[in-house]
């Protein structure tokens, strides 16, 4: 199950580093990256998420598969749809769910992450959600947790975010169809510092997506980017031409150091995504943002709130992808130690 | 081991029990519930017989099985269908096989959590013995009754036939 022909080596993260999300009999065990997962594991996330979006539109959106189990979001870096997401997810599966708000926390008294980690576990947590600005983080967690403990990255540093990721990908699939061959992606923006272009790269890859291209100034754009497998355009006009679908990036402005753009200005006249541009995709092409979006810096308020835009279906479909990668990963943890035999 | 009827015969015989207890109950629009996936199969074909109004439910219970600690989740690529109205009215719930009794456990929670019914009348094509909780089928197509290493399966859609297996008990 594992691609052997994906490992690119992190010395960060070591050789190996996405072996720990499976366990001995290949299901998911930690959720940390899409690298090293096959299509079948991608595919039965998108099953269940699918399954539990029919669950988000009811009267009661909660059903009772988690209940008893703890669930620990531990977020060291500003975020507001992904925590909250996260926790209604864990909630709507009837868990009982801890927000440890960093700022607030003994980590600001100097406390280590393996010290807090190993607190939170003392208070019988099953499972940690963690976004940490520091590539690797949720790997080191998931090496030193106790092994009935599940941890799902939640971003970080510039590596991976592969929940979004995959809301992504449920989103595509619910407006394009199962069959990803034939369609064309263009992910548009700061590539260089997202977490989340990385793993929506990798999970297109994973699901035989026919065309992926990555449009950005040459500032904005890792070195090494067309290893991953994708068509590089520096013009968005070109870039954007007949897609199916269009994923546009925040510029990540607190990433930035140094001058990587003239003004914030030039690059909405070069790569904002207006009403003008978006004539050069598919008529029937989808607009996409994993949010916060910057109205008027790479996106037209008018295109964001748009016909084709399905930004807050991105938002929805959180939830559920949230919720299938939980119930999936405890499902094994406990298949692991036996409880309730 | 006593013989068991075909499914077609057994369906006919709910058929008509069913519509004889609408009739002395005075249920006139029931909504017919079909469990994931052999009951629904069955449902599919009682509902055309008895001609039901209200289009016809499906209830997928893998979120409210008891034993996910065990097993962990097994998705169904169908979803739950059912009237966004449940309130008050009368259910007809459906199953292939009643043994154990958890899935209609199961599917009583999962209704519940859509409204609070009138009534709910089980039907279940076979009823085996077994029963791990207080549960009953109101109509039945036929008991049976088998060795503890002994499971019978509905398979199906087209056409429908029972499988009876040996399992390996642990």
């Amino acid at each position: 199950m594992v691609n052997k022909n994906a490992r690119a080596t992190n010395p960060l993260l070591g050789q190996d580093h996405w072996n720990i999300q499976l366990d001995e009999n290949g299901r998911l065990k930690h959720f940390l990256t899409i690298e090293g997962l096959g299509s079948e594991i991608l595919t039965e996330i998108l099953d269940t998420a699918e399954n539990f979006t029919s669950v988000n539109k009811r009267t009661v959106k909660k059903v009772p598969l988690l209940r008893g189990k703890t669930i620990t979001n531990l977020f060291f870096e500003a975020s507001t749809r992904t925590r909250t997401t996260f926790e209604l997810a864990a909630k709507r599966l009837s868990a009982d769910v801890l927000n440890i708000n960093i700022s607030t926390s003994a980590t600001s008294k100097g406390e280590s992450l393996l010290d807090t980690l190993y607190n939170l576990q003392a208070m019988q947590t099953d499972m940690f959600v963690i976004r940490h600005q520091d590539s690797g983080a949720a790997h080191f967690a998931a090496r030193h947790v106790a092994p009935y403990i599940s941890v799902l990255n939640a971003g970080d540093g510039r590596h991976a975010h592969p929940t979004q990721a995959m809301l992504d990908m449920l989103t595509i699939r619910q407006n394009k169809g199962h069959d990803f061959s034939a369609l064309r992606v263009a992910i548009v923006g700061d590539i260089l510092h997202s977490r989340v272009a990385r793993s929506q790269i990798h999970a297109l890859n994973t699901l035989n997506i026919g065309d992926i291209r990555v449009v950005a100034p040459r500032t904005l754009l890792p070195a090494d980017i067309e290893k991953l497998g994708v068509n590089v355009h520096y013009n968005l006009q070109q870039g954007i031409a007949d897609a199916d679908v269009v994923i546009m990036l925040r510029l990540q402005k607190e990433r930035m150091q140094g001058a990587m753009l003239p003004s914030e200005l030039e690059y909405y006249q070069q790569y904002g995504l207006t009403s003008e541009t978006l004539k050069y995709a598919k008529p029937d092409a989808i607009v996409m943002h994993p949010g916060p979006i910057n109205r008027g810096v790479e996106i037209e308020s008018c295109v964001a709130d748009g016909m084709q835009s399905v930004i807050l279906d991105q938002v929805s479909n959180g939830i559920a992808v949230r919720m299938a990668v939980m119930s999936m990963t405890l499902g094994t943890s406990a298949q692991q130690t036996g409880d309730d035999k | 081991m006593t013989k068991i009827h075909s499914p077609d015969t057994l369906i006919q015989s709910l058929s008509s029990q069913l519509s004889e207890s609408l009739a002395q109950k005075q249920i006139t629009d029931p909504v017919m519930v079909g469990i994931h996936t052999g009951g629904a199969w069955v449902a599919e074909q009682l509902h055309k017989k008895l001609k039901l109004k209200e289009p016809l439910a499906t209830l997928n219970i893998s979120f409210y099985r008891d034993d996910f600690s065990r097993i962990g989740v097994h998705p169904q690529v169908t979803p739950s269908t059912l009237p966004n109205e449940i309130e008050n009215r009368h259910i007809i719930l459906v199953d292939d096989v009643l043994q154990t009794g958890r899935t209609i456990r199961a599917a009583m929670n999962e209704l519940f959590d859509y409204g609070r019914p009138a009534s709910i009348t089980l039907v279940c094509l076979l009823e085996r013995d077994g029963r791990e909780l207080p549960i009953r089928a109101d109509i039945v197509g036929q008991q049976l009754t088998l060795r503890d290493d002994e499971q019978v399966k509905l398979t199906g859609p087209e056409p429908l036939a029972f499988d009876i297996k040996h399992v390996t008990l642990d």
